[in-house]
């Protein structure tokens, strides 16, 4: 797999469901016979993973939201690592 | 730290119109402790105390759990608790509309279970026609936009269809095969002699499947449930008793695991007397073979133990009779020669030539037979 231009379009793979985990107090992505925890800032990207947005939207909108930048590479290797698992998807 | 569970197989019924020699349910599923099934009341508020436990992942099985009317209603209120649930189905007579029906009631994924991959072979084996069936069902799975898992349980009469297996798997567009070598327990452990494999046909099975991990990537995950007599330490069974997992059974009863109810040293508690948090956390059953403070020697002093948490009490209790015992696929094991002379015994009516033991195949009236004679 090629890594993700900053034109791509992350989504979730359908398999994959984003849920509140409340007894654990965390956020967890479940999909057949497993599930990937995640921290705060890995649910916010996922939440942002909208079938729409490019990854340059979704870095640009985080990076607003903290006033922070180069926040590129971070969510670049969070989805690179989904992806590699089959969890994320790339659209054009 | 305290063991939350994680995940939950309802097993809905016992009822199944397949009769695989090596189910996984008890050999006394036909009897009186299994037979008055939860309510879809009852099997709702288990999912409910479940959830509130911890529990994201919701197994629905069997028997056949398409048996149940009432998979709907139990479905939907999987999906309003934010449980992610998984059918586990022979897909006999499993119609479009009705899968169609769990898909708006919120069912994530299907597993749907092949005997072999060719028709002849696996209606065989089933003791029921349907192959095609499944086929069916496979294709309407894709068709409504499900995740799909292909189940197959590997032994000594479909071993040498691995690749077979495989390929059927990639051309359904599965996402997941899980090849599983038999594990010996239920009636698998009763017709151990005739499903236990060759040391050569492993081999050679474990061969395609890295040759076909290698060329299929993350296009279909290859699953391989390691045949644990012909290993040399114990599998991790259930990630350690009690610790993250939970079956609960048609009637009721709370197992850590679906074979668990075969120890009879041990008394499990039902959801209809208890709440399901106090069984977990307090009943007798599910505390005793916690953590590692139970572990004899040579679990208690190996490193291994934090790895595969002393093995399977099942497997101990089955071959030995003590359900505390180390696990005797274990080369460190005492009992380790029991396994040992089981697996060379198949090896040499193998090349003797010797045709294998015949099949008790799980029906309601050989269920009934087997508990009358113990």
């Amino acid at each position: 797999m090629n890594p993700a231009t900053s034109a791509a379009v992350p989504r979730l793979h359908p398999k994959a469901r984003l849920q509140r985990d409340d007894v654990r107090k965390r956020d967890v992505l479940l999909y057949p016979e497993g599930l990937v925890t995640l921290n705060p800032t890995g649910a916010e990207i996922l939440g942002l993973c909208d079938g729409v947005r490019s990854l340059a939207d979704i870095v640009a909108t985080l990076e607003q939201r903290y006033g922070a930048s180069g926040l590129e590479r971070d969510v670049t290797s969070f989805l690179e690592g989904l992806a590699a698992k089959g969890l994320v998807l790339y659209g054009g | 730290m305290e063991a939350k569970p994680l995940w939950l197989l309802a097993e809905l019924t016992y009822k199944c119109p397949l009769q695989c020699p090596y189910c996984s349910n008890p050999l006394d599923f036909a009897g009186a402790r299994f037979r008055t099934e939860l309510t879809t009341e009852e099997w709702c508020r288990v999912f409910r105390e479940a959830k509130a436990l911890g529990v994201l992942q919701l197994g629905l099985s069997g028997g056949e759990p398409l048996l149940r009317p009432d998979l709907e209603t139990l479905v939907a209120t999987a999906r309003e608790l934010g449980l992610y649930s998984s059918l586990i189905t022979s897909a006999y007579r499993l119609t479009k509309d009705r899968l169609a029906a769990l898909k708006r009631a919120g069912l994530d994924h299907v597993q749907i279970s092949v005997q072999a991959a060719d028709a002849e072979l696996s209606d065989r084996i089933a003791g029921t026609v349907s192959h095609r069936d499944k086929l069916a069902a496979y294709r309407y799975t894709k068709e409504l936009g499900f995740p799909l898992t292909v189940n197959v349980v590997l032994h000594r009469a479909n071993l040498h269809q691995v690749e077979a297996l495989i390929r059927l798997a990639e051309l359904l567009g599965a996402e997941r095969i899980e090849l599983a070598n038999t594990q010996f327990y239920g009636w698998a452990f009763h017709n151990r002699d005739a499903l236990m494999p060759t040391k050569a046909q492993l081999d050679a099975a474990w061969q395609v499947v890295q040759r076909e991990r290698a060329r299929l990537g993350t296009r279909l995950e290859i699953v391989w449930v390691l045949p644990d007599y012909h290993e040399q330490f114990p599998k991790p069974c259930m990630g350690g008793w009690a610790r993250a997992y939970m079956t609960v059974t048609p009637a009721g009863e709370v197992w850590p695991c679906h074979a668990a109810g075969r120890i009879t040293t041990l008394r499990f508690e039902t959801v209809r007397e208890h709440p399901l948090e106090w069984i977990w956390r307090e009943s007798e059953a599910l505390q005793r073979f916690r953590g590692e403070s139970w572990m004899p020697e040579p679990c208690r002093s190996c490193a291994r133990r934090a790895v595969d948490f002393g093995g399977c009490r099942c497997q101990a209790f089955l071959v030995t009779g003590d359900a505390g015992a180390t696990d005797p696929v274990c080369s460190l094991a005492p009992h380790r020669p029991v396994i040992d002379a089981a697996v060379a015994a198949v090896e040499r009516a193998t090349a003797a030539r010797i045709a294998p033991p015949s099949l008790t195949y799980r029906a309601a009236p050989a269920s009934r037979a087997l508990a009358a004679k113990e």
